[in-house]
């Protein structure tokens, strides 16, 4: 099986952020990482390569510093990796980003294509959907278990609540995958000296820029919410801290 | 259709998914503020009677949009039905709850009509003429106000609880209800879903318990779940997990609150070690009280707390538990 694999830089989880001048989107100067759900859609790849044989390419959109996900991508086994490399890649939206997915890989021909199942920083969970969509394919979303099969491939969905749903699909098709699929491996000292003679394909912004047009949404202003309830903040050493929040277990929410 | 809003409820196996009533709300207040015509719809099988359940609150009409391809529920057979139900009425806002299900299709939906879908909102405001969506992002560290920049119709989706599903206005006398016959082509649908099913009995009912602890990505170490454990064990707590400590197998997946997991609301919730990402949060906000502790003062986890530590939940854990074993001692 051939299988693409779309992965994003995100800001790291406990990253401070701030925002930038016009209050449109952060200051990019933060440390970043793997979007969480893309190292399990990466990872799920490699084990449905080792067990069916295939390919796994890794695809990410971002400036020069996102390329850190494909050479760890590569390092932990991905065959080879395309980079569409602009900064104007953060700006689109799922429907333009998909576009200029779908334009970058329109002489390959892959079986599937994962995507986690929603990005940490803007949380849209669209881009795998749409994706889908724009090259006529089916889909599912929230995959916690994938089974190749005569006809294609058995996943099974996780549904609100508890609840599951096995599916049958036939290939090509799109998944996206929830973070605690399988667990994670670690690059190997072979696999990141390996990683460095992997093949990595860049694409530029006006490679694919026939293919997508202006933003249907637009960010007017990103800002700190504002909060919805009187916080109180307990400070002090933590003996201290300790005792009055046992006073406020006894005398206010009273479970004590 | 030019200026009405239309609200698509979720129903599943013949009954309403009770967060349409959520969504119904977001409709009538944003038809009051725009002055628009709302409208409701319901997309199944045999839903008349579901239609004639919606047609009760105050709507100026309810669609039952009927297809026997509409069930089982796929993506293929919704983008089709609704499309066409849509294309033809074009009302300039298409709104849904942001469920597992309307997750699957909605993005479909709206790029097969070459629009775009705001997902995941919490709310709306009006700015002079233009309606702004609001949204989280960056797993709840900041708030967006965005906009749509594109021709109608618009798709929106709201996450659970941003509005109260009890605030539903009735209406006086129950609205029309139009059977709209869809047409879904054989070949269309290439998804086999199976029958829905619940992976085991749930070993652990959190929604009974009164007080919780739970543990997020912060306890670091699996080992050092007990202290979590000792403190739980003092208050008479049960212990539960956010998604992260579930999915690394530290604790039973019958432990985990949020979207995926259990919906709770006990009188004390104390998140250790828990930023607060959406999916956690929407499982927990209704709790009576919310004491946090984290290390990171930013964690979204603070915009919900009643009592917030700004701290190292291993300096904090240890001298709470003595403070609590001495009050129930008596000492």
């Amino acid at each position: 099986m051939k299988i693409l694999v779309c992965m994003k830089q995100v800001p790291q989880k406990d990253a401070p952020l701030k925002l930038n001048e016009s209050g449109t989107w952060i200051r990019e100067d933060v440390s970043y990482e793997v979007n969480e759900p893309d190292a399990y859609a990466l990872e799920e790849a490699l084990r449905q390569k080792e067990k069916h044989s295939g390919e796994v390419v890794v695809i990410t959109a971002g400036p020069p510093r996102a390329q850190q996900v494909l050479r760890e991508a590569l390092a932990k086994g991905a065959d080879r990796a395309i980079h569409l490399e602009d900064n104007a890649f953060v700006g689109l939206d799922a429907f333009n980003l998909a576009r200029a997915l779908a334009a970058a890989i329109k002489d390959e021909k892959f079986d599937l294509i994962f995507t986690g199942l929603q990005s940490d920083d803007y949380g849209y969970a669209q881009t795998g959907v749409v994706l889908a969509e724009l090259l006529g394919w089916p889909h599912a979303t929230i995959i916690m278990q994938i089974e190749k099969n005569d006809t294609g491939i058995k996943v099974k969905r996780e549904l609100e609540a508890g609840y599951f749903q096995f599916v049958d699909i036939p290939l090509p098709a799109v998944l996206t995958i929830q973070s605690g699929i399988n667990k994670l491996r670690y690059a190997t000292l072979i696999g990141i000296k390996q990683a460095k003679n992997k093949p990595l394909r860049k694409v530029a912004l006006a490679d694919v820029q026939s293919a997508i047009g202006s933003n249907l949404q637009k960010i007017e202003r990103l800002y700190i919410p504002q909060k919805s309830k009187n916080t109180e903040f307990l400070d002090g050493p933590p003996a201290e801290i300790a005792k009055k929040l046992v006073d406020k277990l006894r005398n206010e929410v009273r479970v004590l | 259709m030019p200026e009405t809003i239309l609200v698509v409820v979720e129903q599943r196996e013949g009954k309403l998914n009770r967060v349409s009533w959520e969504t119904l709300t977001a409709g009538q207040a944003i038809a009051a503020e725009m002055s628009w015509t709302l409208e409701a719809a319901v997309a199944g099988s045999a839903v008349e009677n579901l239609a004639n359940e919606v047609a009760g609150k105050k709507v100026a009409k309810v669609h039952a949009i009927q297809s026997p391809k509409l069930d089982p529920y796929t993506a293929d057979a919704f983008t089709t039905g609704l499309k066409q139900f849509i294309t033809s009425r074009q009302p300039r806002l298409v709104l849904m709850p942001h469920t597992y299900q309307v997750r699957d299709f909605v993005p479909k939906l709206a790029t097969a009509m070459g629009r775009a879908a705001i997902t995941d909102c919490v709310g709306y405001k009006k700015d002079g003429a233009k309606l702004l969506f609001i949204r989280q992002m960056f797993q709840g560290k900041l708030a967006a106000d965005v906009s749509f920049t594109s021709d109608t119709p618009w798709f929106v989706t709201f996450q659970n609880g941003a509005f109260r599903g009890d605030k539903v206005e009735t209406a006086s006398s129950p609205a029309p209800v139009e059977t709209v016959n869809v047409d879904i082509p054989d070949n269309t649908i290439r998804n086999k879903p199976q029958e829905v099913f619940k992976e085991a009995r749930q070993a652990v009912d959190l929604t009974q318990a009164e007080v919780i602890v739970a543990v997020g990505r912060g306890i670091k170490e699996q080992k050092n779940l007990e202290i979590a454990k000792q403190l739980a064990e003092a208050l008479g707590a049960e212990l539960a997990a956010s998604r992260p400590i579930c999915d690394s197998g530290w604790l039973p997946m019958d432990r985990q609150i949020g979207s995926s997991g259990q919906t709770v609301a006990p009188k004390l919730y104390l998140a250790l070690g828990i930023s607060g990402a959406i999916q956690h949060i929407v499982g927990m906000k209704g709790s009576r009280a919310i004491i946090a502790v984290n290390k990171d003062s930013e964690a979204p986890i603070f915009e919900i707390a009643d009592y917030a530590i700004v701290g190292n939940l291993f300096d904090i854990v240890p001298p709470l538990i003595e403070e609590v074993k001495k009050v129930k001692a008596g000492t």
